[in-house]
């Protein structure tokens, strides 16, 4: 076995046996790179150990991946877009700096859909990333790149950012988790702001214990970002349970229609959470077609602002470079905040984004944590993206309303389609800082369940 | 309102976003496409419903007023990136017109 393949947890194990060397890793994550990325476009720059001054610590070099709008310091940072091509920033991200802290190394940055608009990485200025378990498919967005770098073992775990479901989705398309906490944890701080009230920096992962040792290490208050959180982190790997006794589940979104053809996997899912201990019932929530709208005004809005930033005179090139994606997103953000228009929408998107987190709240008074499916669909195939201007939107269904809320959630695959090789994941989605109710619920499910790659080798 | 190519001029030119002639009937299009499900939010009902803006409800987060200097950039770092630069200073497009 090469050491590119281990879990996250495996190799830390094996650096503390002193069994093998972070630099070791590195090379074979290399290897790895230079073998499958010609075919998978899933990083954009691959660095060399040099790149970034690799600095003592308890993670002796371990090699991560970031998805390419986090600010890298002196390092290629250009959200896959060609108005950033060549742009190196000089400053580095809060998260990116607390794990070079921790003595990290980092293996480049991943391919990402522009400005993160997008769920299927197809909007990237160079290329689509191509989904690893089934090369004609899609996989996903925005941090597409950094899921197909997890699932081809080309990093132990990569950095993704969130802002609808860009975390989630992309896991669950390639068949790995995908772990975000509550908006406000992770500091965005040198990401590259695309809608600033709900971008939320999360980890792809291999396993759940994995999101649940790495993703402490990036979240904290930082002064730099005044909507960081305040409060306490949870300590994740006591949450690693192997039974949901006494748990109160609710299961969101199994009568939307579309979703039949998926619908058995889906109540196998609650069958072995019933399993595992867990109450499980049905529950009633906001037709989540209205976050659809609310997502959709609040990003174009912020957007808008957001991208207002590049004028080509400071950093980049003109506006006249932006793609189709960023331009449909500009001009209709544009429009929802001009005069006599932003009441009406923005505004009222914002009352609508209240009426969720209510529902939320009355629904977490009934239940521990929220379930549903992640995606209405399996991978979809390459080029399934063009000629709609909502694609991420209706692919982001089931994620958008608690996006919208800023709920800790993840992914963990609850599916494998043997003739395609394609994966379904099951999304957990728990009240405002509560990321270790997620986590209880993702580690119980991925142990009692076959559909893990890496801890399953043998099964599937 | 009509979302036609004139419509598109009008907010491409406020967001400064250059749009070709054959780009703008696309995007008229896909402007349509994407208002019908903006319009869907009028309609629901949110009379006496507070906006949220920012899901975690901080309100002034202050810090001691103290210059950061791991924050600052040297003036060679800050002119890194820009395309074209003159003593130190960022170049600008000419935007008024004043030669006689």
């Amino acid at each position: 076995m090469k050491l590119n393949q281990l879990t996250f947890v495996q190799a830390l194990e094996g650096i503390k046996a002193k069994k093998f060397s972070g630099r070791e890793v590195f090379a074979d994550c290399l290897q790895a790179i230079k073998e499958k990325n010609p075919t998978l476009n899933a990083y954009l720059d691959v660095a060399t150990p040099d790149d970034f001054p690799q600095k003592p610590g308890k993670y002796a070099g371990l090699p991560l991946a970031v998805k390419d709008n986090f600010c890298t310091l002196d390092y290629y940072t250009r959200a896959s877009s060609r108005v950033l091509d060549g742009f190196r920033a000089p400053y580095q991200a809060t998260v990116v700096q607390k794990l070079a802290d921790s003595g990290f190394s980092f293996l480049g940055k991943t391919n990402m859909d522009a400005w993160a608009h997008g769920s299927s990485t197809e909007t990237s200025d160079y290329g689509p990333s191509k989904n690893p378990r089934n090369l004609k498919h899609a996989p996903g967005g925005s941090s597409g790149g950094s899921a197909a770098a997890v699932a081809a073992d080309m990093c132990l775990a990569a950095l993704g950012t969130e802002t609808a479901g860009s975390v989630r989705q992309p896991a669950a398309w390639c068949g790995c988790v995908g772990f975000r906490p509550s908006y406000g944890r992770a500091s965005r701080y040198g990401v590259i702001s695309m809608a600033s009230s709900t971008d939320s920096p999360g980890f792809l992962t291999k396993t759940v214990a994995d999101a649940a040792a790495l993703t402490p290490l990036i979240c904290g208050p930082d002064p730099h970002d005044a909507t960081s959180s305040w409060e306490p982190f949870p300590d994740l790997t006591r949450s690693l349970r192997t039974d949901l006794k006494g748990k109160k589940i609710g299961f969101l979104y199994l009568d939307i229609p579309g979703l039949e053809p998926m619908r058995a996997h889906y109540e196998q899912a609650w069958k072995d959470l019933e399993k595992l201990g867990a109450k499980v019932e049905t529950a009633k929530a906001r037709d989540p077609q209205e976050a659809i709208g609310v997502y959709t005004v609040v990003q174009r809005s912020e957007v808008s602002s957001n991208l207002g930033r590049f004028d080509g005179v400071r950093y980049g090139h003109g506006r006249d470079t932006f793609g189709a994606e960023a331009r449909r997103r500009i001009i209709l953000g544009t429009f929802l905040l001009s005069q006599g228009y932003a009441d009406k929408y923005y505004l009222q998107a914002q009352k609508v984004r209240t009426l969720f987190m209510q529902d939320f709240a009355s629904l977490f008074s009934q239940y521990d944590v929220l379930v549903s499916p992640t995606s209405p669909s399996f991978a979809k195939t390459l080029g399934s993206s063009e000629n709609s201007a909502l694609f991420g939107e209706l692919e982001d269904i089931f994620v958008e309303p608690s996006a919208i809320c800023g709920l800790p959630s993840g992914s963990v695959p609850c599916y494998h389609d043997p003739k395609t090789n394609l994966y379904l994941g099951l999304n957990v989605m728990a009240p405002y800082h509560h990321e270790q109710a997620v986590i209880e619920v993702m580690s119980a499910f991925e142990h009692a369940t076959a559909w893990n790659s890496w801890i399953n080798q043998d099964n599937l | 309102m009509k979302f036609d190519r004139q419509f598109v001029y009008q907010i491409a030119n406020l967001a400064k976003i250059p749009v070709g002639d054959d780009q703008a009937d696309t995007l008229a299009g896909e402007f349509e496409e994407s208002m019908k499900v903006v319009d869907q939010l009028t309609k629901i009902k949110t009379d006496g419903i507070k906006p949220t803006f920012q899901v975690n409800n901080l309100v002034n987060v202050w810090r001691e007023d103290v210059v950061e200097t791991d924050q600052m950039l040297t003036q060679a770092q800050a002119l890194q990136n820009a395309p074209r630069t003159h003593q130190g200073y960022f170049v600008v497009e000419r935007v008024i017109d004043h030669e006689a």
